[in-house]
């Protein structure tokens, strides 16, 4: 574990170089320690894939004491827990609604219907959410599909655009710019300002994807 | 009573001190993008310093009171009437049901502070009423103030008025220097590439906003094209592959995978917010331990000054 000045008031927090549930095990382990280990101390935490940014306010903490407590947090036992939710995210998957499924396919040497088993396949794990609010980064996505993102992004993906970059997979919360591949449709609201809690996924859930038809699709809420 | 939304002029946003310890939920921290002028604001209203105000990006901002309050404009340079006529900035002004207070356009600076006796009153989302337009959150139902809005206010029937002491009036520039913290990935820059940051001047882009101030100048080259996605603070300088320099303000991204270079100093990026398209700034290195004494100093100063404020009429 290596910890770096960030800013005035922040250190981000190395636990590898590399994704993996075991590491994200670890940042979400100390994540999770760190609100009562430093009190009014701690402003805000952003657990990634395999650091952590810990904002502190340096007037109730100092360096040296505030390392020794991220590195108190960090130990002991991070093994998975096993109460951690799992989601189902109904996807419609097609070319109408995923403009990158056939170029992906391509990509992978594929046919569009394997693209789409293969996505089905796996459960995935919320490494992190950010960029947008409940922008969930979903991983590892088989190697077998991964894409890296667009030469040139696109101004506008739609709400609930489920996509592909590299070996991430996501569902974008609300219309924005982009640039991963397209391949689906998700109907599920993933940032409800006005719900509680305001999204469905938090870092450390589970994450499946099942196949539906457009008609489903519409009849649970998707937009077209 | 209520304060009416005459104009709501180019970018008017409800604001309080941010939104902290939501990050995990991807949302961002929003909040003044000079605490310094919102500060002053309230306190020239005797407020709590993180009460809500409305921020003004550049002008055109109209307001129609419908009661009695006192009310202050701080920040920007710019033209401020009631009734038609000129009023003084930094300080605050007794006000009565139909007084109208207009906001010309910034001439130096570009963001401009408005509050009101006791703060507007604004139903807060997960701890906060900060706007933040992108995630459709705070403020009034998630977006800018509209023409027509109404914003909910206490009556204050007080004349007691308050004024900045004349020393601490702040002069905007268009030239700044700001202090860097340096941190994150700096050791993948290398040491040329961090002499050339450190000694070049970067000119604000048209593309700057709340979301990030992105900088022209000589390109930076990082060792490593992107990193593993990771959260970034208030102030951190990303360096994409064109080597242009982004710094993040108040609504940025919560997670990104640029390469950082460091941070800039929050009592800095109080100043560069005020900047716009066209001025320029420059970067210097100071360590971690200096940040802080800076820090303090500042948050002394202002207790400090705070008490000394003047009052007027």
């Amino acid at each position: 574990m290596k910890i770096y000045n960030a800013g005035e008031n922040s250190v981000v927090v190395y636990f590898s170089e590399h994704a993996s549930p075991e590491v994200s095990a670890r940042v979400q382990h100390t994540a999770g320690r760190l609100p009562q280990l430093l009190g009014p101390a701690l402003i805000d935490l952003v657990p990634s894939y395999a650091s952590l940014l810990v904002i502190y306010d340096p007037a109730r903490c100092g360096q040296l004491e505030l390392r020794q407590t991220i590195r108190k947090a960090a130990a002991g036992s991070s093994e998975d827990r096993a109460t951690e939710k799992l989601v189902e995210l109904p996807t419609w998957y097609s070319t109408a609604a995923g403009p990158d499924l056939e170029p992906l396919a391509r990509h992978a040497g594929l046919a569009i219907e394997e693209v789409i088993e293969l996505h089905q396949a796996l459960e995935y794990r919320v490494y992190a959410i950010g960029f947008a609010p409940g922008f969930a980064y979903l991983g590892e996505l088989d190697p077998r599909i991964a894409k890296p993102r667009l030469a040139t992004p696109r101004a506008k993906v739609p709400r609930g655009a489920v996509a592909i970059a590299d070996r991430q997979t996501a569902v974008y919360p609300a219309a924005s710019p982009g640039g991963w591949n397209l391949i689906g449709l998700c109907p599920v609201t993933l940032f409800d300002p006005e719900a509680d809690p305001p999204m469905p996924l938090q870092v450390g859930d589970r994450v499946r994807f099942r196949a539906i038809e457009q008609d489903e699709y519409r009849q649970l809420g998707g937009e077209l | 009573m209520s304060v009416e939304v005459s104009r709501a002029g180019i970018l008017a946003l409800l604001t309080d001190g941010g939104r902290f310890g939501q990050h995990q939920l991807g949302l961002t921290s929003g909040g003044p993008m000079d605490p310094f002028a919102f500060h002053w604001a309230n306190r020239l209203c005797e407020n709590a310093p993180d009460a809500t105000a409305i921020e003004v990006t550049v002008g055109g901002l109209g307001l129609r009171f419908h009661g009695p309050t006192r009310v202050a404009i701080t920040g920007a340079e710019v033209a401020v009437t009631i009734n038609g006529k000129a009023v003084e900035r930094w300080r605050s002004h007794a006000v009565k049901a139909d007084d109208q207070l207009k906001i010309a356009y910034a001439q130096k600076g570009c963001r401009c502070y408005v509050a009101v006796s006791g703060g507007f009153q604004v139903k807060p989302f997960l701890g906060s009423t900060s706007t933040v337009v992108r995630e459709g959150v705070g403020g009034l139902n998630g977006q800018a103030l509209q023409n027509g809005d109404f914003i909910e206010s206490a009556s204050d029937n007080s004349q007691q008025c308050w004024r900045l002491p004349p020393a601490e009036l702040p002069r905007y520039s268009n030239w700044l220097p700001l202090r860097v913290i340096p941190g994150y990935q700096n050791e993948v820059f290398h040491p040329q590439q961090q002499r050339l940051f450190f000694q070049s001047s970067y000119q604000v882009g048209k593309l700057s906003d709340r979301m990030g101030y992105r900088l022209s100048g000589p390109p930076i080259r990082a060792g490593v094209e992107g990193i593993l996605s990771e959260g970034i603070c208030l102030g951190a300088i990303q360096i994409p592959a064109d080597g242009q320099p982004i710094v993040l303000m108040n609504d940025r991204q919560t997670i990104g995978g640029y390469p950082k270079i460091g941070s800039v100093l929050s009592l800095d990026l109080a100043r560069l917010a005020q900047l716009k398209p066209g001025d320029k700034v420059n970067f210097a290195a100071i360590t971690l331990e200096s940040a802080h004494r800076a820090l303090q100093l500042a948050s002394k100063h202002f207790a400090s000054v705070q008490a000394e404020a003047i009052t007027v009429d």
